[in-house]
């Protein structure tokens, strides 16, 4: 199965839902080829949200997850960088400075490519949005 | 034993009003270079994507609306337009751009075909894979 | 072949509950989740009846977890909606040949 996130944290609850899923999905046995995040769905990755203590934690629960289970999330490169996600090489790539990369672990930036491929080698393929 | 699938790109949403429209137009356009057998669905507000004549500057946006009459470049060849969205908001194919590709007989025909509701629900039930923005 | 369709608003928020049940074939399921499960309440007259339209051509489903979330009580749903959980949905993914969000 491939999941596809359109929407960031805590503002849509489609990142909770498709998290509530990925996970139902793994506990089935189920492979998860990859989670493709889009659109705002980029905001997932950024590692310097700070969530109340009482609330849950959008982003780790998908760091977590990942670790956990080897999935691979990737963030969409022209998605994340019209939002200002960016990892080490395109932090420097643009000249942000030193320690403007803000990726989380468990993501990685890639191109819109990886959701066509998702698409064409998961036998399902399921929208999580707006 | 081929792995090419059928794509469907639905479209409900007018553009601007949120980027949905504009990302997946590059989608789209990515997508074309792994050859699959793509489709785009317009309906709903969607309809609203393609109608001509669209002046951005007072809003400050770029206008990508001429980008959908390069599909065709990207071997896209199947829009598909819903009769009863178009005529629910008083809207008739006169009000859309005109979008074209080459066919083999390098002539340029259209890419839009109107189709009504429950053409547009057998055309969803034959894709193996349908994007939703 | 058959389609499983997802609604995640309310069908007074969007037109997306509609949309879907006006594309959906017989055999196809329809799923609502999140703001979608308002669709779900019998009470509202006017919605519970477009949902039951759609029956029994099609199966439809609420998700639990969401309707408890907001305070729906299962009795409120729509007879012969079959309420599911998220292994649930992923078992609806897996036993349809596609799903489509209808967002």
């Amino acid at each position: 199965m491939a999941v596809v996130v359109n929407e960031g944290p805590y503002t849509h609850q489609a990142s909770d839902t498709a998290y509530q899923f990925t996970k139902a999905a793994l506990e089935k046995g189920h492979e998860i080829y990859r989670v493709f995040f889009y659109h705002d769905g980029v905001n997932n990755a950024t590692r310097l949200t700070v969530p109340p203590q009482d609330e849950r934690n959008v982003q780790k629960n998908w760091s977590e997850l990942a670790e956990k289970h080897g999935l691979d999330m990737v963030v969409c490169i022209a998605a994340a960088q019209r939002r200002g996600i960016l990892d080490d090489s395109e932090a420097k790539r643009h000249g942000k400075g030193e320690g403007a990369a803000n990726l989380a672990p468990g993501f990685r930036i890639s191109g819109l490519g990886q959701l066509i491929e998702a698409g064409i080698q998961a036998d399902r393929l399921v929208v999580f949005g707006d | 034993m081929s792995d090419t699938k059928r794509f469907l790109y639905v479209n409900r949403k007018a553009p601007h009003g949120t980027v949905y429209a504009l990302e997946s137009l590059e989608v789209v356009l990515i997508g074309a270079a792994f050859e699959q057998d793509v489709s785009l669905a317009f309906l709903d507000d969607g309809v609203f994507q393609l109608i001509k004549k669209q002046v951005t500057t007072g809003i400050g946006v770029k206008n990508f609306a001429p980008t959908y009459r390069a599909l065709g470049d990207y071997d896209v060849k199947k829009v598909f337009v819903e009769r009863e969205s178009l005529e629910e908001r008083g809207l008739s194919e006169d009000d859309l751009m005109a979008i074209t590709h080459e066919n083999d007989d390098e002539e340029d025909v259209s890419s839009v075909e109107i189709v009504d509701r429950a053409r547009m629900a057998e055309i969803m039930a034959a894709q193996d894979v349908i994007l939703s923005f | 072949m058959s389609t499983l369709h997802t609604v995640n608003k309310s069908p007074f928020d969007r037109g997306s509950l509609a949309s879907a049940l006006a594309h959906a074939l017989p055999g196809d399921a329809i799923l609502l989740i999140e703001d979608g499960v308002v669709g779900a309440r019998a009470a509202a007259q006017k919605t519970a009846d477009l949902v039951q339209a759609a029956m029994p051509a099609c199966s439809l489903y609420v998700l639990g977890p969401d309707l408890a979330a907001r305070g729906i009580p299962v009795t409120d749903v729509v007879g012969g909606m079959t309420v599911v959980d998220y292994a649930g949905f992923v078992d609806l993914v897996a036993g349809h040949d596609r799903t489509q969000a209808w967002l």
